[in-house]
């Protein structure tokens, strides 16, 4: 029987990496994961964990730290938002690269500029690319059972994994949250125990060397495949985890999608309030779904596109742009699913919403979808770039 | 059913009107509710306003919004009566509580027709005499539990005594004097 409690996001990310207790923790801080590495240093104080804690002058000597400390053969995490990651973006590729399972939390924030601490998603988005698992919660809940998985997955393939929440929304949130006990915990994770590590005395090696054209393209295939391979570790993973806590995971979560016309596809807290808007839809008759994208690496290409197969129109919601002039990030990803998977009939609408921390409403998402039918009535897209709630 | 009740704090910083609303998430949980505790965030300073908000239900509510149609708003601060839209979106069927000398009757007019229930509580007062010192976040909060009944009024006090015994476990006197506060402002706040 799981723990009743009620934490914020960033307590219950700090409670699990207390019940994990890792070897070392590179630690600087940056609203609004501050909290994180802050509670963190009081369970290293008062003893109830015996992990190094290395505080730096910055988020590049923090993701630096992990990768000596992972590369020696020590369980390595850090924590981070917004500037701090994209500071970091240099030392992500490099972990990524050298196959280091670090396991990084980020509450997530807008970038600069205009400054803003609240939430989006462009500190993530900018880095997508840098090799990382990464998988996105919801709730307080799934931050911290993303946690407890990600060492997991992160370990099996040898890649790094961020586990990412809104910030402010859920991280600073007090919610309910069921809680596993940390002999539980401890079972579960396991201990670390890496093949090839730097101090084994017994077989020299080294970590991060230089890749002539020779070598290089081959390095980064077996990133490539590690990252494929990583879809089936999380769903072991995650029915693992269901058999412990009753609590199942996807790759992507589908929300009353079976016999819906029309869908949204969106990622973090904003689903939670999609899903209510989606409830009061119904009740009133209307065939309206949503698909949450847990895993945003590896991307679930091939789950999103059957899951949409049988819509008649989509919105991707993007809390970040790409400034191509065209689509958000994630409205890029889907639309290549849906062409590799050959599902080309739905039509498809991109929003980019919420940015700096734009409050996302019931009434936000019902916008969404009365749009969404508009565009099934009509069988026209008309501007398929939009966005959402914005003066103008 | 869900009968979700959503709370909208008013402060300024400094006033603990954030502390007020997750000490409120706490009061619920332990009475078995699902809850929701969360300020709104931004370019924080001492004095300016501020907004905290919570949902308090018996399912988990996936809303993760700000709330617009409170059924209750607790203003920590009367002087954000003039500068701020206190009752917006706030139900008529509801009631807004301010920390306040005056009477319901004498506060009303200030509230743009707000035709719901206006109660005042004077937690300045209170927190001046009890703790000596202008808290008025324990008073507030004593007076939203009563005026709202979201947490049973014997259980809120039994678990803000353990709260208050847990966090000042070495000052017995502001116990007693945060204790004194919380009984008096659930005595003394007026429903008009």
């Amino acid at each position: 029987m799981g723990i009743r409690e009620r934490l914020s996001g960033n307590e219950a990310i700090a409670f699990a990496m207390k019940q994990i207790n890792p070897d070392v923790m590179g630690a600087f801080p940056i609203t609004p994961s501050t909290e994180i590495p802050q509670y963190f240093s009081t369970y290293v104080d008062n003893g109830e964990v015996d992990t190094e804690f290395i505080a730096v002058e910055s988020e590049h000597s923090a993701m630096s730290t992990c990768i000596g400390a992972q590369a020696a053969g020590a369980r390595s995490i850090s924590a981070t938002s917004s500037c701090g990651l994209i500071y970091m973006a240099e030392m992500l590729y490099v972990a990524a690269s050298d196959r280091l399972p670090i396991t990084l939390a980020v509450s997530c924030r807008a970038l600069s500029g205009p400054i803003n601490i609240n939430n989006d998603h462009s500190d993530i988005m900018s880095v997508r690319d840098a090799g990382w698992i990464m998988l996105y919660a919801e709730t307080n809940q799934e931050a911290y059972d993303n946690y407890l998985q990600a060492m997991r997955i992160g370990e099996a393939v040898q890649l790094p994994i961020m586990i990412c929440q809104d910030g402010f929304i859920t991280s600073h949130a007090i919610e309910n949250i069921e809680l596993v006990e940390t002999d539980q915990v401890k079972a579960f994770v396991g201990e670390y125990k890496p093949e090839h590590y730097l101090l084994k005395k017994d077989e020299p090696m080294a970590v991060g060397a230089y890749a002539t054209p020779v070598y290089y393209i081959e390095a980064k295939r077996q990133q490539a495949q590690a990252m494929m391979d990583a879809k089936d570790v999380i769903k072991q993973v995650a029915a693992e985890f269901a058999e412990m806590t009753g609590r199942s995971y996807g790759l992507i979560e589908e929300f009353m999608m079976e016999d819906a016309d029309e869908a949204v596809v969106i990622i973090g807290s904003s689903a939670g309030t999609a899903k209510e808007a989606v409830r009061q839809l119904r009740a009133q008759g209307k065939k309206v779904g949503l698909i949450k994208i847990r895993s945003i690496r590896p991307f679930p290409a091939e789950e999103i596109a059957q899951a949409l197969k049988n819509v008649k129109s989509f919105a991707v919601m993007d809390k970040a742009d790409s400034f191509n002039g065209h689509c958000g990030p994630m409205g890029a990803e889907v639309a290549a699913a849906m062409y590799a998977n050959k599902v080309t009939e739905p039509k498809m609408i991109n929003y980019i919403y919420g940015l700096g921390g734009r409050d996302v409403r019931v009434e936000s998402i019902q916008h969404v979808f009365a749009e969404l039918e508009k565009i099934t009535a009509s069988g026209e897209t008309g501007e398929t770039y939009r966005y959402l709630e914005v003066r103008e | 059913m869900n009968d979700i009740v959503e709370i909208r704090w008013h402060g300024r910083g400094g006033q603990g009107a954030k502390t007020a609303s997750l000490l409120l998430a706490d009061a619920a949980f332990n009475t078995g509710k699902y809850v929701q505790g969360f300020p709104e965030y931004g370019p924080e300073r001492m004095g300016a306003p501020i907004t905290a908000y919570n949902r308090i239900s018996s399912e988990r509510s996936t809303v993760h919004s700000n709330i617009y149609f409170p059924d209750y708003v607790v203003v920590v601060d009367e002087t954000l009566l003039y500068s701020v839209d206190v009752t917006a979106g706030l139900k008529p069927e509801g009631a807004i509580v301010v920390n306040s000398g005056k009477t319901p009757a004498e506060l009303r007019p200030q509230l743009k027709g707000y035709e719901g229930k206006v109660c005042t509580i004077d937690a300045g007062k209170i927190s001046e005499e009890e703790l000596g010192k202008n808290f008025p976040n324990t008073p507030m909060l004593a007076a939203i539990v009563k005026v709202s009944g979201v947490v049973e009024a014997e259980a809120f006090v039994q678990d803000m005594e353990a709260s208050f015994k847990h966090k000042f476990a070495s000052k017995p006197q502001v116990i007693e004097g945060n204790m004194r506060a919380l009984k008096r402002a659930m005595e003394e706040v007026q429903v008009g």
